[in-house]
């Protein structure tokens, strides 16, 4: 399949949008199956209780919150090295979805260590990561908002991008081995209970719907990139629905 | 020999110009014309390699050249709307730094030299924020000079410099072609140069 | 034509820029003291907001003076880039035959030899109030040393990235104290655990492999970044 044929946001346009709904629908399928098997079938867990079933949300969302950001430095580095307006767009348009993947990974953390720990925050080195990972994304999307011509904006948020890539794995190593030396052998917020069969099934479940939601809403916002990057182009003129 | 073919460029989401082609040979000049915010800065910027074009190619005696190219960057002296000067130090120490940043190291002779072809020698040892708009326009002119570069990319050389400047700009620009360099000037002044050495490039 | 011979020369720009910035530093002497006075100011601040207990402080030293350092480096990183980018250096900079991360390069080290350097030198004076002694100061300046350094490296990445973006330092400030991070863990974890008696040499020894691969990558991510601020 010629991919570069899609690499022009015109012929793009069309397809993401199909892609989108798709995605959206298999993400509402799977969530519904994945939070009933969490919240409905999953036991209770005998050490946790029923505090622990916010993995069921908390892990999807920590994994999607590092998996965006590789998707987006794949991107960035396809931006800056073969120059492509779309490869940008689409890294303009994961940068929100990671960071609320971020901030949903910090929030149903800070409610899974109330009832475990007794405290919403506990600088375990997990949640610390999450958090630098966090401002990591703010970054990139206010350099975004600082920078007026778009192309510059395009490849100094690459750039940015690419850095904070290869410094995600420094800052966890860094922040894991303060932790370790700090908290000594506390349980870490994020050492799952035993999972029995079933709760895996959720998790990978709700990872899924997760992945599918992150395609849909990066493909849907893209569609909403192009249309105000590509303004007076006269192929959107020609959409239906759009008015050029 | 610079040329260009099918030129394009925007800023923002403005299209500046399209299909744009032209040729300049060694010993002649292109005057490009044009109003405000008609893409004459862009233009050379393009041309000096700072910026890449989002259409269309430029060529340096006969090879393509991207932006950065290092055969541009060691053919190219541009002058751009700033005059490069630092106000913490002087004419003198501005105009060394700039010879030796362009790879061509000037003696003090060389310096002293210059300075005198734009009638400022005076004030050689006077740190460059004392300095009016027309003299630090000067110095400008004085760095083409040490630089000995083929090509000179020039953003509105003629902006502050009074009767004495435009004239000693227009020596030096004429001395320039007779050497076989190549000159790309944005201006809406008309210089006083041979006209068979001239070719006009309006914009917008 | 083909490209000019300097264009391999990697000393002598290096030298070019560094000498450049140094002369221009020591020419607004009165920038770099308010920097170091800002410094000053922090580590001052800090015991008024915290009960005087002396072990508290003791404590919460080290953290504090790298927070400080990293604070005051971050004031100063705008000076790196903004002034030549604003009078039209940075262009000739960047279309200089010279290798641009050379000059990127010289432009940093002035910076750290201006910024950072005497925030090293300053730091056994500022300890002192904080209770800490011996081994533990010579660990923190170690630190220090080999720390500011990749502060002034990273920070160039964000300084080029920057230029000409609204927001100024604030957006630095989000932009690069993530990265820092790592920085801070050991550098201020090392006079840590030299007050718990534990060996620095883990901390220093991670931090200096750090110095050394920010000197290998970072001045081509910031001279990429310089030709991106020009574009």
């Amino acid at each position: 399949m010629n991919w570069f044929k899609y690499a022009s946001p015109a012929s793009f346009y069309p397809v993401a949008g199909r892609l989108a709904t798709a995605f959206a629908w298999v993400a509402a399928i799977l969530a519904a199956i994945g939070l009933y098997v969490g919240f409905v079938v999953a036991p209770t867990d005998f050490q946790q209780g029923e505090s622990y079933r916010i993995i069921f949300v908390h892990v999807p969302a920590a994994w999607m919150a590092m998996f965006v950001y590789l998707v987006m430095a794949v991107w960035s580095a396809l931006a800056l090295g073969y120059n492509t307006r779309l490869s940008s767009m689409m890294a303009q348009a994961l940068a929100p979805t990671g960071a609320l993947m971020a901030f949903l990974a910090l929030w149903s953390g800070a409610f899974w260590g109330r009832p475990t720990w007794g405290t919403y925050w506990a600088w375990d080195a997990r949640m610390t990561s999450t958090l630098i990972l966090l401002f990591l994304y703010l970054g990139v999307i206010a350099l975004r908002g600082a920078i007026d011509d778009p192309r510059r904006a395009d490849r100094a948020c690459a750039l940015l991008t690419l850095v904070g890539v290869v410094n995600v794995p420094v800052i966890y190593f860094s922040v894991k081995w303060w932790n370790t030396l700090h908290q000594g052998a506390t349980i870490s917020l994020t050492a799952a209970p035993k999972m029995a069969a079933v709760m895996l099934v959720g998790m990978l479940t709700m990872t899924l719907a997760a992945w599918a939601y992150c395609i849909a809403v990066a493909l849907a916002r893209v569609r909403a990139i192009i249309i105000e990057r590509e303004q007076g182009s006269a192929w959107l003129a020609a959409v239906d629905g759009v008015r050029g | 020999m610079l040329a260009a073919h099918d030129l394009a460029a925007r800023r923002g989401f403005a299209q500046l110009f399209a299909g744009l082609a032209f040729r300049v040979d060694p010993g002649s000049a292109l005057l490009v014309t044009g109003a405000n915010g008609t893409g004459k800065t862009t233009l050379l910027r393009i041309l000096a390699g700072l910026t890449a074009p989002t259409a269309g190619a430029v060529h340096w005696n006969g090879a393509l050249v991207a932006p950065f190219d290092p055969s541009l960057r060691a053919a190219v002296a541009y002058a751009g709307h700033a005059p490069a000067l630092n106000d913490n130090l002087t004419a003198g120490e501005n105009l060394a730094s700039l010879a030796a940043l362009g790879g061509t190291p000037a003696s003090d002779d060389q310096l002293r030299a210059a300075l005198d072809t734009v009638a400022l020698a005076a004030q050689r040892n006077l740190p460059a924020r004392v300095l009016s708009q027309g003299q630090r326009r000067r110095i400008g002119l004085a760095r083409l000079v040490l630089s000995s570069r083929p090509l000179w990319l020039l953003d509105e050389p003629v902006t502050a410099l009074d009767a004495a400047g435009i004239g000693a700009l227009t020596d030096l620009v004429r001395r320039h072609l007779d050497g076989g360099g190549l000159v790309v000037a944005a201006t809406h002044v008309a210089l006083d140069l041979p006209a068979a050495r001239v070719a006009e490039l309006a914009l917008g | 034509m083909s490209a000019s011979p300097v264009a391999g020369a990697v000393w002598p720009a290096f030298r070019w820029a560094l000498a450049r910035d140094v002369t221009l530093a020591f020419r607004s002497r009165m920038e770099l003291a308010v920097q170091l006075l800002f410094y000053a100011l922090v580590v001052v601040l800090f015991p008024l907001s915290l009960p005087p207990d002396g072990a508290l402080l003791a404590a919460v030293g080290p953290g504090v003076l790298w927070v400080a350092a990293l604070l005051a480096s971050l004031l100063a990183l705008p000076r790196l880039l903004a002034a030549d980018y604003h009078d039209g250096t940075l262009e000739q900079i960047a279309l200089s035959p010279y290798p641009l991360a050379a000059l990127v390069s010289g432009k940093i080290a002035a910076h750290w030899l201006t910024t950072g350097l005497p925030l090293v030198v300053l730091t056994p004076l500022f300890a002192l109030p904080y209770g800490l002694e011996g081994e533990a100061i010579v660990v923190l300046a170690a630190g220090l040393a080999l720390g500011t350094p990749i502060l002034s490296l990273l920070g160039a990445i964000g300084a080029a990235l920057t230029l000409g973006a609204r927001g100024g330092g604030s957006l630095l400030a989000l932009l690069i104290l993530p990265l820092y991070a790592p920085v801070l863990i050991f550098g201020a974890g090392a006079a840590d655990a030299v007050r718990a008696g534990v060996g620095a040499g883990a901390h220093l020894s991670l931090l200096g492999a750090g110095l050394l691969v920010a000197i290998a990558a970072a001045p081509w991510a910031a001279a990429a970044a310089v030709r991106i601020a020009l574009d």
